[in-house]
């Protein structure tokens, strides 16, 4: 047999707007869906943008929307580093309490006092809202740089056991009554003051763009991370951290790095839940929260991003329609279905469907290179 | 080659003593590589050569004992840290990322922008089956492919030393000849210290040799002398091995 010669591509590619088209999709038609819904759903329905079903069901896409990213980002610990986390949540939490607290307590005094002006135009409240975005992220690093640390020492089934306790330990803490007059305790912080252009209930449509912007930009950089240098160093940690200290590398390091972006993706996907509940409820930081992201997480399949969208939206659909169907047992049906779908797809929807989509390619290959060599031997 | 005592030792092993748990698995290994040579560790499974390889780069410790590499003392230090010093391992058992391209394998191992730009050439000029495959998915590479693709990343960034284990190891006759010639060939830029179990490829490839029995390092020495010294071989690494002058003239029979 004789062997074409063989010629390199380029080894950077450079990303173009109409490769990202090509490689992406089916992501970009579901972006694109996404943004005709509301207007469509008004159109055959004929209820205002902002009324009714039409309303109801953008809700509903905020709350996929949010709980999507929060997967993805837990998609990026597990799926990409190797790292079994049972204290996400406080992540998610720790953004939504941070956004929730500074704009109960600390925005309206602010505003009262001072007002910041360019020319007439008083953007005191875009000021505002920009700061307490940036103490979201200063907590959510914070909170990864916590988990990373925990990780030094400690490994698997210790190490998850001990993220499992630190997001208990921030459960309890925001929880107790001593701190009732900032936190509000069990009930947790209600009626968070916000602009009314960002408020949900009456500029609906707005929080509804805002979320779709946000899952679609974290997509798309989280994409990119995991195609960078360091994305790839973060997957061979996942591997073997013993191979990557004998190439060099130390392995905590890129630890802390995943920790922390994904916990800065998870924090600011908390603000925003706080946003469109205008409230931040203890319930946000509890394991059952991080559970939520792993079902999500793996159903849709691990390590491959579009994965814990669909399994945010399935999930989101699930509870919507077994609660209607099945009363207060709705979870017991869901456990059920949720084992089958491990037992018959154990990589997920995309990955079982990426995997078997290359068996698929490699035979056609096979079934091609069987009548090439044919030819050449008559 | 000229007097071997005037050449630089690039690297010395002095007396170490290394513990795998409680075990004490290397009990005063003295091995010396100098600049520029092949160095060969001999020896049965379970000697202690692997060891006495982890123990140089940091992953299994060294307790007593000196490592020189390049005229600094490296004991203690940690794995990375060693490693950034420019030494490349290549680890038995094919030990690629399998869940990256033989291209991200081999970016990975970049130490410096650019040095897997430099590099190429040569290595894929050694290694020509991973050019054509370097889009492939480590695990769909044969173990063969693997096992180059292992001693490929070793050469992206610029060592001053290889440490190559068992390169031969499960490899078709076919290919254990392609990986000598590799050796032979990355040794003209690089310094090797080699884990061999076949005897043949080693005494080919090899000026000098330390054979390890027990934790211990028992005797060293040029290759030269070994190949005529059938008594040793059959000492220390057992009675299947046959010296050159046997296989000649098992050969002429």
């Amino acid at each position: 047999m004789t062997e074409k010669p063989i010629t390199m591509e380029p080894v950077t590619k450079k990303t173009t707007i109409s490769s990202l088209i090509n490689r992406e999709r089916g992501f970009l038609i579901f972006i694109a869906i996404m943004i005709l819904f509301p207007f469509v759903m008004n159109w055959i329905t004929g209820t205002g943008l902002n009324e009714g079903i039409t309303k109801f069901w953008q809700g509903q896409f905020i709350t996929f929307f949010i709980m999507a990213v929060f997967a993805m980002s837990y998609d990026l610990l597990i799926g990409y580093g190797g790292i079994l986390s049972f204290g996400h949540a406080a992540s998610f939490g720790g953004g939504a309490y941070a956004f929730a607290l500074l704009m109960k307590h600390w925005a309206p005094n602010f505003m009262s006092q001072y007002r910041i002006l360019i020319g007439s135009l008083d953007i005191t409240q875009t000021i505002v809202l920009i700061f307490v975005f940036l103490i979201v992220l200063l907590v959510s690093i914070l909170i990864g740089l916590l988990f990373a640390a925990t990780s030094i020492r400690l490994k698997g089934t210790y190490f998850a056991m001990l993220t499992l306790a630190i997001g208990q330990a921030l459960f309890i803490l925001i929880k107790a009554t001593d701190f009732h007059e900032w936190t509000g305790a069990d009930e947790g912080l209600h009626g968070v003051p916000l602009p009314v252009w960002l408020n949900p209930t009456q500029n609906r449509l707005t929080v509804y763009f805002i979320t779709l912007v946000f899952l679609f930009g974290s997509y798309l950089l989280m994409k990119r991370m995991t195609n960078s240098p360091t994305g790839h160093v973060v997957v061979a940690n996942r591997e073997n951290e013993d191979r990557m200290r004998m190439i060099g590398y130390n392995p905590v390091s890129f630890r802390t790095v995943a920790f922390v972006i994904s916990s800065v993706f998870a924090g600011v996907a908390g603000a925003l839940y706080s946003i469109w509940n205008m409230s931040a409820t203890p319930n946000m930081l509890s394991a059952v929260t991080t559970v939520d992201a792993l079902i999500m997480t793996i159903l849709g399949g691990m390590g491959t991003l579009i994965g814990p969208i669909i399994g945010a939206g399935i999930s989101q659909v699930i509870q919507q329609f077994f609660y209607t169907w099945f009363g207060a047992r709705w979870p017991l049906v869901f456990g059920l279905l949720f084992m089958l779908i491990v037992i018959f797809l154990p990589y997920g929807i995309v990955g079982t469907w990426r995997l078997k989509r290359l068996d698929i390619k490699e035979g056609w290959h096979r079934f091609v290179g069987l009548f090439k060599i044919q030819k050449d031997q008559s | 080659m000229s007097d071997p005592t005037k050449q630089i030792d690039l690297l010395v092993v002095d007396n170490i003593q290394t513990f795998v748990g409680q075990f004490h698995i290397l009990e005063g290994v003295t091995v010396t590589v100098p600049k520029g040579s092949i160095t060969v560790m001999l020896g049965r499974n379970g000697a202690g050569k692997t060891t006495t390889i982890k123990s140089i780069l940091g992953l299994t410790p060294p307790q007593e004992g000196r490592v020189v590499f390049n005229g600094m003392e490296i004991q203690g230090k940690r794995a990375f840290n060693i490693a950034n010093l420019g030494i490349g391992y290549v680890p038995e058992h094919r030990a690629i990322f399998r869940s990256l391209s033989v291209l991200e394998n081999l970016k990975l191992a970049e130490r410096k922008k650019g040095d897997f730009d430099r590099h190429s050439e040569f290595v894929f000029g050694l290694f020509p089956d991973l050019k054509r495959l370097y889009k492939l998915p480590g695990n769909h590479l044969s173990g063969g492919q693997q096992q180059m693709l292992a001693v490929a990343r070793a050469l992206v960034p610029d060592n001053k030393l290889l440490l190559i284990d068992e390169p031969s190891e499960g490899l078709a006759p076919i290919l254990i000849q392609q990986m000598m010639e590799a050796i032979k060939a990355l040794s003209e830029t690089t310094t090797v210290l080699l884990v061999e179990q076949n005897f043949i490829m080693a005494s080919q490839l090899a000026e000098r040799y330390t054979i390890i029995d027990d934790g211990k390092s028992v005797k060293s020495g040029l290759m030269e002398d070994l190949v005529h010294d059938s008594e040793l071989i059959h000492h220390y690494l057992g009675a299947s091995i046959k010296t050159r002058e046997e296989l000649e003239k098992a050969h002429e029979s």
